[in-house]
């Protein structure tokens, strides 16, 4: 899988209260978070972004709450992936259950610039900065996860092992 | 080679005699656990896979208390997508509001987390409960959806930080102050993907209630489970809530640390954790001047006995200052009652405080209590990100109930001291 977008950038430490605030978790519609992702860490953002771009940010990317929304909302923006050089870890758990691709570099989230543009290659963990003509790795999954993102999501593994049982 | 408590729970859950950091193992649950803003997502991912009955319906605990008493349509919506998914599958830990809580309260009082159990809830402050010997760790909806399934959780053994705290506490220093100052030194992502393992006299020194608020802001330091090895106050707790069989479990004399820091207590004051992240903190002899316009005293963090009589001690007899609004919210309707029994809610109604049925509500910006532009607010809650609890330009401070008390009477941040 192959992604190319515009990069955002963000620094460190970026919680999920600045994902998606918590005044708009009376819904779960990843249309609605949308309208609202990074709202207070960049007001304009849900009117910037367009599918396919890509989030960058520093270390600990989605620290706080556990709240699913944040990865949601930032599927529902029509982001394509995330880059970062370190994720919390139930935001990083969350991501990878329902699907949404994210990469650990430390160097990309150093190098990439705010407006860059990105092209990421999913399987081999290559992350390509077509503005600057760099690339940078991506710390690989492991095989178990691995498994999770190929059949889609943790449900869908989840489903396809209960059906093996049966 | 020795395993630390929380590897032996671990390992014990796996059904394995031997687990070391960084392995991935597969774990079976003993409670599982959801709020009126997680569960939702999680029933509907539950539904997709068709099921008729969850793993087992008296390991699934289910509290509306984010939103609740519902603040709005959506909210309400919400709640009883919960209500009617409690309902069909027969989930018997579902608490509506008259016998609700702060869910990280409730659990514990009714004696559904025991020591050496392994609780997974869809909320980050599920690690609270590694105050009482349990593995305890938050994940999200998705994982929550699974586990109602299969009753299983997949994870990755963490490996351990311990944190020795010794020496005499300073007046008016509780546990939240413990750890505010341990977020403090290590930061908000220093013990990323890790135990936080406490230990020390001090900590057994530490009421339950102080425990609790220690464990539950693990997450705040980026933890993956606090934890503190059960003791007799463990026991005594636990005893007369918890009525099945469980197993008390504690670190082996050569188990592995990846760290080790050792605090002296005697030379920590209160913390004030400022905007905007927990590990700002300050002891309160250089905070300064700082104005404040309200004051919130509860939460999963402080809202328990010990909690409100604290601040009712400061509170008594005085009056909270006119320019400062202060919202107490009891962390459970066996907490509220007990205060009312004490007399402690007639010290805040009398002090001019306003007092709230149990819910998480202005902690995480959701109502009761929304902070405008440029306000300020002491809270004895565990976050204080941007827009936290309301307005992207408000400001939340961190503290401990008897600074926050202080501060309601004075009107800027203060030490207890400037009151007694």
């Amino acid at each position: 899988m192959e992604f190319e977008g515009r990069a955002f950038k963000f620094g460190d430490d970026i919680d999920t209260d600045a994902i998606i605030p918590a005044r708009y978790l009376n819904t779960s519609d990843p249309k609605e978070l949308a309208k609202h992702c990074m709202e207070d860490a960049d007001p304009q953002f849900p009117k910037k972004v367009k599918p396919g771009d890509i989030i960058v940010a520093g270390k600990n990317f989605g620290c706080g709450s556990s709240r699913e929304h944040a990865p949601l909302a930032i599927k529902g923006a029509g982001v394509s992936c995330v880059i970062a050089e370190s994720f919390a870890r139930i935001f990083y758990r969350n991501s990878i259950n329902i699907g949404l691709p994210i990469f650990e570099s430390p160097e990309a989230s150093k190098r990439i610039q705010d407006g860059d543009m990105v092209r990421v290659n999913a399987e081999e963990g290559l992350i390509i900065n077509l503005t600057r003509g760099e690339s940078y790795r991506a710390a690989p999954f492991p095989e178990f996860m691995r498994e999770i993102i190929s059949a889609g999501g943790l449900m869908q593994y989840v489903a396809e092992r209960m059906k093996k049982n049966v | 080679m020795g395993m630390t408590i929380t590897e032996k729970i671990l390992a014990r859950h796996a059904g394995l005699d031997f687990v070391e950091p960084g392995q991935l193992i597969e774990a079976d649950v003993d409670m599982v656990l959801g709020n009126d803003i997680t569960a939702p997502v999680a029933i509907k991912e539950f539904l997709k896979l068709g099921l008729d009955e969850v793993f087992d319906r008296e390991k699934i605990a289910l509290v509306p208390d984010h939103f609740t008493p519902n603040k709005d349509i959506p909210s309400a919506e919400q709640v009883k997508v919960v209500r009617e998914f409690a309902r069909k599958y027969g989930i018997k830990n579902y608490f509506e509001i008259g016998e609700m809580g702060v869910e990280h309260c409730l659990l514990p009082e009714k004696g559904l987390v025991a020591p050496g159990e392994l609780v997974i809830g869809a909320d980050s402050h599920t690690c609270t409960y590694g105050a009482l010997g349990a593995f305890s760790t938050g994940v999200g909806s998705t994982d929550m959806a699974a586990a109602m399934a299969t009753g299983k959780v997949w994870l990755k053994v963490p490996p351990s930080l311990k944190f020795i705290f010794y020496g005499k506490l300073q007046p008016w220093v509780s546990g939240k102050d413990l750890i505010l100052y341990t977020i403090g030194d290590i930061g908000v992502d220093g013990a990323r993907y890790k135990a936080m393992e406490f230990t020390g006299e001090t900590i057994s020194s530490l009421s339950m209630d102080s425990r609790f608020s220690m464990c539950n802001m693990a997450i705040e330091a980026g933890g993956k489970n606090g934890i503190i090895a059960p003791d007799e106050k463990t026991l005594e707790y636990v005893k007369g809530r918890v009525k099945r069989s469980f197993h008390v479990y504690e670190s082996d004399s050569d188990a592995v640390y990846e760290e080790i820091y050792e605090y002296d207590t005697s030379k920590i004051e209160p913390q004030v954790a400022f905007p905007h992240l927990p590990e700002n903190t300050k002891p309160i002899s250089e905070v300064g001047d700082v104005k404040i316009d309200q004051v919130v005293i509860g939460s999963c963090t402080n809202g328990r006995m010990e909690d409100l009589r604290t601040a009712a001690d400061i509170l008594r007899g005085r009056k909270v200052h006119p320019e400062v609004r202060v919202i107490i919210i009891p962390g459970t309707q066996e907490i509220y009652l007990q205060a009312l029994r004490e007399g402690l809610i007639e010290v805040f109604i009398e002090a001019g405080c306003a007092v709230s049925t149990p819910t998480c509500g202005p902690c995480l910006g959701g109502h009761m209590g929304i902070l405008a532009k440029g306000e300020k607010a002491v809270a004895t809650t565990n976050r204080n990100f941007v827009g936290r609890m309301g307005h992207p330009e408000s400001e939340v401070y961190l503290s401990n109930p008897a600074v926050a008390a202080a501060s309601a009477v004075l009107g800027r941040i203060a030490s207890p001291e400037e009151v007694r």
